[in-house]
């Protein structure tokens, strides 16, 4: 009688049109990643634990009390930068970018932490600094985002920095920075491409080049994205059926299982199942605006808000790239692409979701 | 806008939120708007492009080589075959560090120094991302240790293939040639004519010989598999399958045994010989001597083994037959006795006193026979069978160069012959024009008179003497030289006999031509220049000897070969037909500084002729019949 009541009071933190969409990419990963793998057992089965062991956590978090997470915002964002520090001065190398800190048990990869210890921490700012903003508090909050940004992107990892950048000015776009600021920031941004194009590193201008046009280095910077498109293209309104897609299972595609799972999605089942994948993506992020609508207060309307969002992004940022309208940046796909700590984090962000919205009744504004 | 960073209600906060919440969403279906339509662009738009792209990538056309048409005698006897055997590969673009790699390989297999040295030698040449040999013919344990260890061997492949191979080794190499690995420029040749595509899968070419004049005939059609590769170039399945088209194969008129005698009966000596059907003007052997090992150039001849051949003062690779003019010698004199006869200058029975020397009215130089008291009274016939010079020096007088040149010209002297052989000589014809052409001296008549007895400008090849000598058999039809006989359609086993070409039918009446050949036929009989080499012969022969000189004499000098250098002896040349009443045979032989035709050339034309009339194998014991013709006494 305990137990039943106890399941019914953790299944109560769940929502469930945004579980039912999310376990509806796991079977369409579950799919495609047997696929990419060609048709690994031992890979189908890590990438089931990986799904399970960030379910758990989903659920854990729902049942987490919003109080309990505006307690922890400061610290962890606390924790995360004194860890990008320590990464900093200590990290590992690994493939030219210095990412990884070794804590003797694990290594860890802070800039992951960050992803929801930004939003976490500024949307915990503004709660507490309440419906009297001035422009010192944007100040402020903007001040708080670039300093992790700006040590994620000196790693070099451009890509997550723009992420965890994204993440936070979705915070600051929900607690209502002005249009103008925004549009400023905008011109100002467009004016000095010139200049953050002389501070970038080789390989990334590499990218922006290659983005232009794939065909300049079709075997090296290029490869990837002309690969990605003739998988895509080839795919057709159809696909070529699940398990035909030539382009990865003759090893074309580069990572078809992480990064350019998509492409094997598209070249597997076309148009029509591509289609169908961003419909189920546009449904999440719509279901989550909605609960963040319908939030209770700044605190769960701000951090659910912009916990859409950069699922959002995550998405955009990897379709794009696959299909070649976004420079190649190392961002796998929400739910698709295998990788524990990519699908950890983001469940972990709907874990947050639900328990906003679920939580709604214990919480005072 | 201001309004929100004064006071603001709790409303106000969540219809803030609620505006920015619904321009996320609108923001959101925009972007994925634009991401379908870069789908719809990839996948409805440009879908043909990236589907063949995709194809293009997926599938590669493995050309599959055809059966080189293998070279046969006219027994049927192999001359020129294809095996299948493993070699060893390399891609170098697959591989870091070849010597290392080739340091590994030669830890399990045998890589000789020469195999280093030409695989380089290849890599040098080589003009894409192609695999190259490095060793031919491995065994089978070799396959089995190389196979063993190829996880940790990138870029090195054993691979079957067919080798070209010429059983009979330097027997008639310079007829058969040989194939070897395709040259650049043999590529852009092919690729100019458009016919490079049928050379896809292997990299060998006819070179030289019948190897490259049949290349046509020989090659075949490629097949091809069309497979499934992945990204790394594996071949992971086959789809479809075109067999290739074997080559014809070619039955020549070439008798290899005829082959062999004659190249065993020349010896040491250097020289050609050329033995033709008169019938039909199938060449049955064709000889230059030195010879070398066509083998050798298959798969790229290695550069100690090239030197020696290339810089031998022999010039094996020379073929004498086709590319060496030498002065014909007294084997003109029968085409010469019937220039007399065709231009009213000369009857059988004309008749002239020979003191031993020929001098035009006024001078004192004399153009000497070879006998020096000369021969007596000489009419036509005894002018053949003694090989009387005086009585040629006259004849070619009253001739004239301009007569002797458009008659003899009637016979094939001075032109190609038209063999289907590549780097053939047109030799030299004298005449006023011919002369006009590089000097500005006017032609003498003392030239005239020593290109009677075929000691002047005049040069030919030993091929078209034997064309010429073949025409007087069989009546006056000048037929150009035939290689092939059959050619032999692999695909439907359909038999083709290649027709006589006749180049031209001389103006030659019976009784003219009888004149001669009964004269010819004394040239082998007691009291002929030629009775030693065709003595007991149970055929008649019709023959002329020929002695042609390497260095001029002084006017008082006496020819003895035993005091000269031995290349500057003389040359001995010898023409010859047999049956003389139905031949069968004609054959011209020209020995290097040999001396004298009927003891140097002749026994070689008669194992020849014996073989071929009578079926009669020389005797194995006996030295090759060739001599030096250290006695020059009868010519």
């Amino acid at each position: 009688m305990l137990i039943k009541r106890r399941i019914a009071q953790i299944s109560g933190h769940l929502d469930y049109p945004l579980l039912a969409l999310l376990f509806t990419l796991m079977l369409l990963s579950l799919f495609v990643q047997y696929s990419a793998s060609n048709e690994s057992m031992p890979h189908l089965l890590m990438h089931s634990g990986n799904m399970l062991f960030a379910l758990v956590l989903l659920v854990i978090v729902a049942n987490v009390s919003p109080p309990y997470l505006m307690a922890i915002a400061l610290p962890v964002y606390v924790a995360g930068i004194v860890l990008l520090v320590g990464v900093a001065l200590f990290g590992d190398v690994v493939n030219g970018s210095r990412r990884w800190l070794n804590l003797g048990i694990m290594r860890i990869q802070p800039s992951e932490i960050m992803k929801l210890g930004v939003p976490l921490m500024l949307a915990w700012l503004f709660h507490t600094w309440g419906s009297t903003l001035k422009p010192r508090h944007y100040a402020i909050a903007g001040g708080l985002l670039l300093l992790p940004v700006a040590l994620v992107a000196r790693q070099p990892d451009l890509g997550t920095a723009l992420l965890i950048a994204a993440s936070g000015f979705y915070v600051l776009f929900f607690a209502g920075l002005p249009w103008k600021v925004m549009f400023g920031f905008i011109l100002a941004g467009s004016a000095s491409a010139p200049l953050v194009w002389h501070f970038m590193h080789d390989y990334q201008k590499k990218r922006i080049l290659t983005l232009l046009d794939p065909g300049r280095d079709p075997l090296g910077a290029g490869y990837h994205i002309i690969q990605s498109s003739i998988a895509i293209g080839s795919g057709g309104v159809f696909g070529k059926g699940w398990l035909q897609g030539t382009q990865s299972h003759l090893d074309f595609l580069p990572e078809h299982t992480t990064d350019f799972i998509f492409a094997v999605f598209g070249e597997e089942f076309g148009l029509l199942g591509a289609i169908l994948l961003i419909a189920i993506y546009l449904a999440i992020i719509l279901r989550g605006l909605s609960i963040a609508a319908h939030a209770p207060n700044q605190f769960a309307r701000l951090l659910s808000g912009s916990l859409v969002l950069a699922f959002f992004t995550y998405v955009m940022v990897n379709i794009g790239m696959v299909s070649g309208i976004l420079p190649v940046v190392g961002v796998p796909l929400p739910m698709m692409s295998y990788g524990g700590t990519a699908m950890t984090i983001v469940m972990i962000g709907f874990g947050i979701i639900m328990s906003l919205k679920t939580h709604r009744t214990l919480i005072k504004s | 806008m201001k309004s929100r960073i004064s006071i603001r209600t709790y409303h106000e906060e969540l219809s803030g939120f609620t505006q920015r919440a619904w321009v996320a969403a609108i923001l959101v279906g925009l972007a994925f708007t634009i991401l379908l339509a870069r789908l719809v662009y990839l996948q409805i738009w440009r879908y043909d492009y990236f589907h063949t792209l995709a194809e293009n990538n997926r599938i590669t056309v493995v050309p599959v080589a055809p059966n080189r048409g293998i070279i046969l005698d006219s027994h049927g006897d192999v001359l020129a075959h294809n095996y299948a055997a493993y070699t060893l590969e390399l891609t170098p673009g697959k591989i870091h560090d070849l010597n290392t790699t080739i340091d590994q390989l030669a830890t399990l297999v045998e890589i000789s120094p020469a195999n280093r040295r030409n695989f380089f030698k290849l890599l040098q040449q080589s003009h894409n991302f192609e695999t190259l040999p490095l060793r031919n013919r491995l065994t089978d344990a070799e396959v089995a240790r190389v196979a063993a260890n190829r996880y940790r061997l990138p870029g090195v492949e054993v691979k079957a293939r067919l080798f070209r191979q010429y059983p009979h080794q330097t027997e008639a190499a310079h007829l058969l040639g040989y194939i070897g690995r395709m040259s650049d420029a043999d590529i852009r040749q092919l690729e100019s004519e458009g016919r490079y595509d049928n050379y896809r899968g292997t990299d060998h070419i006819g070179k030289t010989g019948i190897e490259q004049s049949f290349e046509n005939q020989l090659r075949g059609t490629p097949g091809s598999d069309l497979v499934e590769t992945d990204a790394q170039g594996h071949a992971v399945r086959t789809l479809a399958h075109r067999d290739p088209v074997s080559g014809d194969d070619l039955v020549l008129w070439l008798d290899a045994r005829m082959q062999a005698i004659a190249e065993q009966a020349f010896g040491d000596h250097k020289g050609a010989l050329v033995a033709l059907d008169p019938r039909t003007g199938g060449i049955l052997a064709l000889v230059s001597m030195p010879e070398f090992d066509p083998n050798l150039f298959v798969d790229g001849i290695d550069t100690s083994d090239w030197d020696s051949l290339n810089n031998s003062p022999d010039h094996p690779l020379i073929n004498r037959a086709l590319r060496a003019a030498y002065p014909e010698g007294s084997t003109i004199k029968p085409f010469m006795a019937l220039a007399g006869l065709h231009d009213g200058v000369r009857t059988p029975t004309d008749t002239i006193a020979d003191p031993g020397y020929f001098r035009f009215p006024g001078s004192s130089h004399r153009y000497r026979d070879w006998a020096p008291n000369g021969h007596g009274m000489v009419d036509m016939h005894r002018s053949i069978v003694v090989s009387c010079d005086t009585y040629y020096y006259h004849l070619a007088n009253d001739l004239g160069i301009d007569r002797m040149h458009d008659y003899l010209s009637q016979f094939g002297f001075g032109h190609k012959t038209g063999i289907d052989l590549s780097g053939e000589v047109a030799g030299v014809l004298p005449s006023r024009a011919w002369k006009a052409r590089f000097s500005k001296q006017p032609w003498f008549p003392g030239e005239t008179v020593i290109c009677g007895i075929g000691q002047g400008y005049n040069l030919t090849t030993p091929l078209q003497l034997a064309m010429a000598t073949a025409a007087l058999a069989n009546g006056g039809k000048l037929l150009r030289p035939e290689l092939v006989k059959t050619v032999i359609d692999s695909a439907t086993g359909k038999r083709t006999s290649i027709a006589p070409d006749v180049i031209r039918t001389i103006d030659l009446p019976p009784e003219q031509r009888q004149v001669i050949v009964d004269a010819m036929i004394d040239v082998t009989r007691p009291g002929g220049t030629a009775v030693s080499a065709f003595a007991g012969a149970p055929y008649t022969v019709a023959a002329k000897t020929g002695t042609a000189q390497v260095v001029g004499l002084r006017q008082n000098e006496k020819y003895n070969a035993s005091h000269m250098e031995a290349d500057h002896r003389d040359h001995a040349v010898f023409i010859a037909f047999a049956p003389a009443d139905n031949p069968k045979i004609a054959v011209a032989v020209l020995v290097e500084n040999g001396g004298h035709g009927g003891t140097a050339a002749g026994p070689i034309a008669r194992a020849v002729m014996d073989y071929y009339l009578l079926g009669k194998l020389p005797k194995p014991a006996t030295t090759p019949a060739a001599t030096t013709g250290n006695t020059a006494n009868a010519d």
